[in-house]
């Protein structure tokens, strides 16, 4: 039986261990990620398995972890790093954009730092300070990397593995939130991976607007495009799975169908995935647009206090508002 | 190192430690107790003002400042027995690297004044502890430099031409890592203890630890400054060597400056009495005198190669020049300091001691000297002779993947310089 229905924390608990069995040289590393499993368990079982010198319960220091991972890849090994909460990954963030993008560039091509960095990221669920940021927009703004955001177990399952077999390093999103829902994965090999890592997939097939989403947001666009869909209108979901690079083709094509595009991403929008999608849309579409893209997205605030989360979130109400303001153009 | 194992096995025996903590074995102390020398480091004040020139009882010497072979202490003892199995012939190679080295360095200023570079860092000063410390290492050993480390490139050959690249703007760095285990410069200062590290956990999983096969047990050394000590990733790698276990010796250059800021605006404790805390031996060792550095940087190879774990080893030092050919040493620090270290000459120091011991004649002296000058003028045509990179090149390898983004404007960008180059036909 190759067909499961898996939550997306076991589609990517599945998807490491398929890759550690693959790849003697796959190693995790993070904080609590042995014995514990991780503070969200995606890791659970793997030290079991493959042993403590595989799956590394580091010291509590991201620099420490990213910088380690950098020199076990430079000796010839796959770091897969969890980064615990997104808001703990700035301390890591010099070693990243100094040292992690930029290495194979620097050094003319002879190296490269194939590393994973996992990032449980965005909100929703009532979270202290720093637990519940979607910054993609700092990495995916950085050559050298690639960012991607799966949305479901299967892309969990299939898009981890296809992360670590990449020679870049990549960033790797997880929308903590949808971590426990539950969908039907195809963990058949023989049959390979349904998409790239870096194609972007119709989630939701309409003509009137194209909704542009990723992560958490995708399941939210779903929802709108079903209540949208009771009132007779017709909305396109685009996952867009891959920040960096974006599958422009899929993207530019649903733009040109609809005319009319909506960009939802839980970070704060200005300067955001939104921004750009913006620009690139009204440069290779112009002619076929009816309306100027919009963007739905988190306040430009610092992720506030939970209590008022539900309202700094994008929700059905909001992108459906956004919807309607497309469509009165 | 049976007898450094011995040593390490009897002062935890006594010391009432356990054996070993999880599957680590763990050993605290310094590197003399390690060998046998039980007693306790030495508190080393550092002054309010101005700097030391002088590291203290606690540092491993074995030449004075003419190069007479000093007496056997307390401090040099456990590692007299290396420096007395060395023979004429390596005191004569030791020589010719520092000398070279110098003569590297001295090239790399000059063409920095000449305009061929936008920038150089000097080593002047140095010469000894980073030649004491390539020197040691092995071929399998893997050395993560700073951006400062001309002479361990030397000893790990690679070539001094391909130093120049980063500093006249047409590479990020010249020579391929690997081919040499010599890593690229790294200018965030500190960020490459971290990688070092990593890279020391990669070899203990390659099982290239404690075998007992000279040709494959390997470790790896870490080189930063005085001011790289107060970085978070130089602190986090410490941290995480220890942890681990790892094959790797911190090699901290406390050349006393850190640009303009003086030991004791980075640190209340001396690099090598703080390893203690991370849970290692620390050991400072006279960076002007090579035999020395020579000597505590094997004894740290050789432990960690063997399984014992890491070292920090602080060679004290001094930045004769200036931070880099952009700095003036002269609005921060005196000339009289300057003066008390230009008599702990490195290379006078060594060659003292070589002509006291008859090991090498005044031809020999002469002929490195004519090597050092053959060399500087073959490092200065491939310099002035160094090739501006071919344009389109700058989007090479950002990628190790094929990625959109830089094909689209590496094409919009080559086509953007043929419209001119068509423009200029038709005109």
């Amino acid at each position: 039986m190759s067909e499961q229905k898996l939550s997306l924390a076991k589609g990517l608990n599945s998807g490491l261990r398929a890759a550690m069995e693959h790849d003697d040289k796959v190693v995790l590393m993070g904080e609590d990620v042995g014995k514990l499993g991780g503070v969200f368990r995606i890791t659970e079982g793997l030290q079991k398995d493959f042993g403590e010198d595989r799956v590394i319960d580091t010291p509590l220091a991201e620099a420490g972890i990213v910088g380690t991972a950098v020199g076990l890849a430079l000796r010839g090994y796959r770091p897969v790093v969890e980064i615990q909460f997104d808001g703990f990954i700035y301390p890591a963030f010099d070693q990243i954009i100094s040292q992690v993008s930029k290495m194979h560039a620097r050094s003319l091509g002879n190296l490269k730092v194939p590393i994973v960095i996992r990032v449980p990221f965005g909100g929703g669920i009532g979270a202290v300070e720093h637990h519940s940021e979607s910054n993609e927009a700092y990495f995916a703004h950085t050559a050298g990397l690639r960012v991607v955001a799966c949305s479901d177990p299967a892309d969990g399952y299939w898009m981890i593995q296809q992360a670590i077999a990449s020679d870049d390093p990549v960033i790797f999103y997880e929308p903590k939130r949808r971590y426990h829902e539950r969908s039907v994965v195809e963990l058949d090999e023989s049959a390979g991976a349904p998409l790239g890592l870096h194609d972007a997939r119709v989630a939701r097939q309409g003509t009137d607007v194209t909704l542009l989403a990723y992560g958490p947001m995708v399941k939210t666009c779903l929802q709108s495009a079903e209540a949208a869909a009771q009132e007779g209108k017709s909305l396109e979901v685009v996952d867009l799975r891959s920040l960096s690079p974006l599958d422009l083709p899929t993207i530019l094509a649903s733009a040109k169908k609809t005319g009319r595009v909506v960009v939802v991403h839980e970070a704060s929008t200005f300067l955001g995935m939104g921004a750009e999608l913006a620009a690139l849309v009204q440069q290779e579409c112009f002619y076929h647009l009816e309306a100027p893209v919009l963007r739905v997205g988190g306040y430009n605030i610092p992720y506030p206090p939970s209590r008022f989360e539900e309202e700094f979130l994008p929700g059905l109400d909001r992108v459906l508002d956004a919807v309607d303001k497309s469509l009165a153009f | 190192m049976s007898d450094l194992e011995d040593a390490a096995t009897a002062e935890r025996a006594a010391s009432g430690e356990p054996d070993a903590v999880h599957h680590h074995e763990t050993v605290v102390g310094t590197p003399a107790a390690r060998a046998g020398a039980s007693r306790p480091e030495h508190e080393v004040p550092l002054r309010a003002e101005g700097v030391l020139t002088d590291g203290g009882p606690d540092t491993v010497r074995f030449l004075d400042a003419e190069g007479n072979r000093l007496q056997t202490d307390e401090a040099n003892a456990p590692y007299a027995k290396i420096v007395e199995d060395m023979t004429p012939d390596d005191a004569q190679r030791l020589y010719r690297d520092l000398v070279l080295v110098r003569r590297i360095d001295a090239e790399g200023h000059a063409l920095q004044r000449q305009g061929e570079l936008g920038l150089w860092p000097s080593l002047l000063g140095q010469e000894a502890a980073q030649v004491g410390a390539g020197r040691a290492m092995r071929k399998q050993d893997y050395a993560f430099p700073g951006y400062r480390e001309h002479g361990v490139a030397w000893c790990r050959d690679v070539p001094p031409e391909n130093l120049l690249g980063m500093f006249r703007g047409v590479n990020h760095g010249g020579w391929d890592s690997n081919s040499h285990n010599f890593h690229l410069y790294t200018i965030v200062i500190g960020n490459q203890m971290l990688h070092a590290t990593g890279y020391a956990m990669g070899i203990q999983r390659d099982g290239d630890v404690g075998t007992g096969d000279p040709e494959r047990d390997a470790a790896v050394m870490a080189f930063t400054g005085d001011g790289g000590t107060a970085q978070g990733d130089y602190n986090e790698a410490l941290v995480f060597a220890s942890v681990a276990n790892a094959p790797l010796v911190f090699f901290v250059q406390n050349n006393q400056w850190a640009i303009s800021e003086p030991n004791y605006k980075q640190f209340r404790i001396p690099p090598y009495q703080r390893a203690r805390g991370f849970g290692f031996p620390g050991v400072r060792v006279d960076g002007n005198d090579v035999l020395a550095v020579y000597a505590v940087t094997k004894a740290a190879l050789d432990a960690a190669r063997d399984g014992q774990g890491p070292t920090l080893i602080e060679a004290f030092t001094y930045r004769m020049g200036a931070h880099t050919t952009s700095d003036d040493p002269t609005k921060y620090r005196s000339a009289a300091e300057v003066d008390i270290w230009r008599e702990k000459d490195p290379i006078k120091r060594m060659r003292g001691f070589m002509e006291t011991k008859g090991y090498a004649d005044a031809t020999f002296f002469d002929q490195i000297d004519q090597e050092a000058d053959e060399l500087a003028a073959r490092i200065r045509v491939a310099c002035q002779q160094m090739p501006n990179p071919e344009l389109p090149t700058m989007f090479d390898d950002i990628y190790v993947e094929p990625h959109p983004v830089i094909e689209a404007e590496r094409t919009e960008f080559v086509a953007y310089h043929a419209s001119f180059e068509q423009e200029g036909a038709q005109s």
